[in-house]
């Protein structure tokens, strides 16, 4: 209901923008309020420090909300220049916007330090909007479309195996020796199998597809990323000196020891052990 | 020292127990599939302070499933229960027995 008494002067501001400065100018409380709305529909563009400024003078508590107020049009002054940036001409665009940024966060200094320039998640969002744009490779999403890893596939064979159609697609995916990988299913999934004719691997016991991906999640995790820079594009290597095995980043060049796979306690199942 | 708290509970320089000097550090909790869809759990490397015929005792009647005790010549003694209890036994060696958690592993699906 207090919106209603207030529309007016909301209308005549969209009329005309020009008188708003004026009144301002008075330290009239009328004049404030005008401003405030004035900052929420982001009517005034570069006159508002002045207003602030002249303000500042004339009552701190209503510094306060302008203030406030003000920090509001930054905002979308903010996302109007991101939207902007079109991929014409970038460096160019990003320049005047570094400008203007400087002078904006200037202004708010000079009216009140309590403001504190645009909010720091704005800038972030709008550091990584542009970093996306110009250098996705930079943004996160290093590995890209190469290291899809295809969903494994099993098939029943029979009632009491598994059969693992794509293990050589994966290992080829992640840059791993097949027997590695084979050798961890076994030693995770505490079963044994062999490999048929086509190079699919027969697994005793039944799994399922969704398992299978759990274990698989594990072994990359485990032997294939990258602990530094999470990158999948690593090597595995034996030391022939320490018989150890060494992952290496082929992204960052970091590398670090892997533990071997062993297979631990297996209980002793169907046939009770010859006495 | 001891004023450093983050220092109190891990060693950063301890061994991992990766190599093989050490198979008691980490605690296995692994399945195995029997026949048809019977399962089976077995818990390696729970530390020898504990008496494992009586955690055995108590996992038995918590989890009601049966479960015997196997000697194993490297691995130590091994507790094998029926069926998946993997959860549920991370779940008592860690609040009833006080272990950390970082020391277990839970292996297979
Ligand atoms: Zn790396």
């Amino acid at each position: 209901m207090s919106d209603l008494g207030f529309d007016p002067t909301l209308k005549k501001k969209k009329k005309a923008k020009k008188p708003e400065s004026d009144v301002s100018e008075s330290p009239a409380p009328a004049g404030e309020i005008d401003d405030m709305f004035a900052g929420l529909k982001k009517k005034k563009k570069s006159k508002k420090p002045v207003d602030d400024t002249t303000e500042a003078s004339a009552s701190p508590a209503a510094d306060d909300l302008t203030d406030t107020f003000g920090d509001l049009t930054l905002k979308k002054k903010k996302k109007k220049s991101v939207k902007s940036l079109d991929a014409a001409d970038f460096d160019q665009q990003l320049e005047e916007a570094g400008l203007e940024d400087i002078s904006q966060t200037n202004d708010d200094d000079n009216s009140a330090s309590t403001a504190g320039g645009p909010p720091y998640e704005d800038l972030l969002s709008r550091f990584f909007g542009i970093l996306k744009k110009n250098n996705p490779e930079l943004a996160g999403n290093r590995s890209g479309p190469k290291f899809r890893i295809p969903p494994p596939v099993c098939q029943r064979e029979g009632s009491k195996k598994t059969l693992f159609a794509n293990v050589q697609e994966i290992a080829t995916v992640l840059q791993r020796n097949p027997e590695h990988l084979i050798q961890f299913l076994f030693a995770e999934l505490g079963t044994s199998g062999s490999i048929d004719g086509e190079k699919r691997l027969v697994l005793k016991g039944k799994f399922q597809p969704k398992q299978m991906e759990s274990v698989l999640r594990r072994y990359i995790l485990e032997y294939v990323t990258c602990k530094t820079c999470k990158s999948m594009n690593t090597e595995l290597k034996r030391e022939s000196a320490n018989r150890l095995h060494f992952l290496s980043c082929k992204a960052c060049g970091s590398t670090r020891s892997v533990s071997s796979i062993k297979t631990g306690f297996q209980a002793q199942i169907g046939k009770r052990k010859r006495m | 020292m001891s004023t450093i708290q983050n220092l109190n509970a891990f060693d950063p320089f301890a061994d991992t127990g990766d190599s093989e000097a050490q198979p008691t550090n980490y605690i296995h909790i692994r399945i195995q599939q029997r026949n048809g869809r019977k399962t089976l759990t077995t818990v390696q490397g729970v530390p020898q302070e504990y008496d494992l015929k009586k955690i055995l005792k108590v996992l038995k009647k918590d989890f009601a499933c049966n479960g015997n005790i196997v000697k194993d010549d490297d691995l130590g003694e091994v507790i094998q229960l029926q069926g998946d209890q993997r959860t549920k036994v991370s779940e008592f060696l860690t609040t009833q027995l006080q272990l950390p958690k970082k020391n277990i592993k839970i292996h297979g699906f």
